[in-house]
């Protein structure tokens, strides 16, 4: 076993302990002087790190205006039981929030692409039905390759005509069906000189037998959102959505 | 005041250590009178100060033509005085292969001479130079101290050019970028093929058009050369096409087909390389670059229109 491994077992045993004895939060492997305050505005009492909730995304940014992200919490849910919600926060970003995740009768396990705004921590807190919130982590480099450019905002003339559009569809897999869809919105962060944000409040996901899985998406969720879900059958799936100056959207994705 | 005298010790610091970055650049002599300057084939490091592009130059008995001038004022000063360390003939003309940094961002140091490069060269350079400077400080640091950008003074059109009792020919490609000027001199049998082909190092694809480019490798196929210079990578011939279009098959094959699956760009970025791609320069980092530029088009052809939509 190594130094680091050890140390970091000690770290976990004494986390472990502070945790029975006093619900202190667990002292933060990436030292971020963010943490305390974001356990605290996005999460509950009971806080433990738990590497069954992974991330998988590249380690730097390559374009800081579409960084893809995979939060799987699908272990978490085999061997602890249903995930209630999932709450994606990175440390550094100006809003630190990125979305809500409901899942449902959908897997725990949801892709989508945010805005950074430097090297941050990226965290997924996945809360079990004992109110625990298991906090999976990575750490990214938002400082790109060579030949990065700052990516254009949408200047296309035909924003709004388009705005609230959903195109996707669904792909058949051994079990269930994986979704992929992506709606027409500009996302505004409200940080951009006189832009109000304007972003998706809520999507609603839906088949025959009724509620499936809920997407609250925030700010930093990247301009026209595209998300990948995986969902117990190919069956029919109902969208319906509303953004914060109400407008309403919503599809059918038919395999 | 203390303040200021270590802002100052601070500034004076910086200054002596950037003008001591010394690239150890070497001429090496491919073909009579012509010459490279080869770089690393790892990512632009603060160790490499940037250097990790290939520079050409031709010397004629009229004079010595110059292909590309590296990523940094430093590099492209240091060139120039290789180039006349290594020849009498004086430099006439400079060529920009196309908009990427590492090979303009030398043009600092040929600004009393006439640079060329393709019209749409110029314009790309216009319009994304100062993103490439920014990103370059950034990464690069120090080595980058006082550069500018010096833009092309020439627009060039393909064909040949004269250069003393030289056969040389211009091609205007595209593909890794929008336009990729490559340069053949009939007379020695060397290509200088830009980014358009790459050598034991990973192809970079921030501005790639990939089925383009496959087309514009067949095109350089079909030319008569017996050496080849890469942009990137190791002095070689035609193979380096070969390794080149076998990546790029590859590549858009791999991103075809996850698309079709309906994986999520997050699950490709860690994707095993095939082994003959994996000891690549720069691998995996830029495949995974690669994943970012290019995925999207792939998943956009797999998210149709819905049969019942709305929008209130």
């Amino acid at each position: 076993m190594s130094v680091r491994a050890l140390i970091l077992l000690c770290a976990a045993l004494f986390a472990g302990t502070a945790h029975a004895a006093t619900t202190a939060l667990p002292k933060d492997p990436l030292h971020s002087g963010q943490w305390p305050t974001m356990a605290r505005l996005f999460l509950g009492e009971q806080v433990v790190f738990d590497q069954r909730v992974r991330l998988l995304a590249p380690p730097e940014a390559e374009d800081s205006m579409n960084f893809p992200v995979l939060v799987d919490a699908s272990q978490l849910a085999a061997e602890a039981g249903p995930i209630e919600e999932i709450v994606v926060f990175a440390d550094y970003n100006p809003i630190p929030l990125v979305l809500k995740f409901q899942p449902g009768r959908a897997a725990p396990r949801l892709g989508f692409r945010l805005k950074l705004q430097q090297g941050t921590p990226i965290r997924a807190g996945a809360r079990t039905a004992d109110g625990v919130w298991h906090v999976g982590h990575i750490e990214v480099d938002a400082a790109g390759g060579g030949c990065t450019v700052p990516s254009l905002a949408h200047g296309n003339a035909d924003w709004s005509s388009r705005l609230g559009e959903i195109s996707g569809g669904l792909f058949e897999r051994e079990q269930g069906a994986r979704l992929r869809f992506r709606v027409m919105h500009p996302m505004d962060t409200g940080l951009a000189d006189g832009i109000p944000v304007f972003r998706i409040e809520h999507i609603e996901l839906s088949d025959a037998d009724g509620a499936l899985a809920r997407i609250e998406p925030y700010e930093p969720v990247s301009e026209n959102p595209l998300f990948s879900l995986d969902l117990p059958s190919s069956s029919a799936i109902s969208l319906a959505g509303r953004d914060n100056n109400a407008n309403r959207f919503s599809a059918e994705i038919h395999p | 005041m203390s303040r200021l005298f270590t802002a100052l010790l601070g500034a004076l610091f910086s200054a002596a250590a950037a003008a001591d970055f010394d690239y150890r650049l070497e001429a090496q002599q491919i073909a009579p009178g012509v010459y490279v300057v080869e770089g690393d084939t790892e990512h632009f490091t603060f160790e490499n100060g940037g250097n990790i592009v290939n520079i050409g130059f031709i010397v004629s008995d009229d004079g010595v033509l110059v292909i590309d001038t590296g990523p940094s004022r430093l590099y492209g000063e240091q060139l120039r005085a290789l180039i006349e360390q290594t020849t009498d003939q004086p430099i006439v003309r400079v060529i920009n292969s196309h908009h990427h940094p590492d090979h303009f961002f030398g043009n600092q140091a040929f600004a009393d001479l006439p640079i060329a490069a393709l019209p749409e060269t110029i314009a790309a350079m216009q319009a994304e130079a100062g993103g490439f400077a920014d990103n370059l400080y950034r990464i690069v640091g120090n080595a980058m101290f006082g550069t500018e950008v010096i833009m092309p003074t020439q627009t060039l059109a393909p064909g040949e050019i004269s250069l003393g009792q030289r056969r040389i020919e211009l091609l205007a490609l595209s593909g890794h970028t929008a336009a990729d000027l490559v340069v053949l001199d009939h007379s020695s049998g060397v290509l200088f093929a830009s980014d358009m082909v790459y050598y034991q190092r990973a192809a970079t694809t921030p501005h790639a058009d990939p089925a383009q480019w496959l087309q514009s490798l067949d095109r350089l196929e079909g030319l008569q050369f017996d050496i080849l210079v890469p942009g990137h990578g190791p002095v070689s011939d035609a193979a380096a096409i070969a390794q080149t279009r076998d990546y790029l098959q590859w590549l858009t094959a791999h991103l075809a087909a996850a698309a079709a699956r309906g994986a999520d760009m997050a699950e490709l970025v860690f994707s095993p390389l095939p082994e003959r791609f994996a000891d690549l320069g720069a691998m995996p980092a830029e495949y995974m670059r690669s994943v970012a530029h290019l995925y999207p088009r792939y998943e956009e052809r797999h998210l149709p229109e819905p049969a019942v939509a709305n929008v209130q």
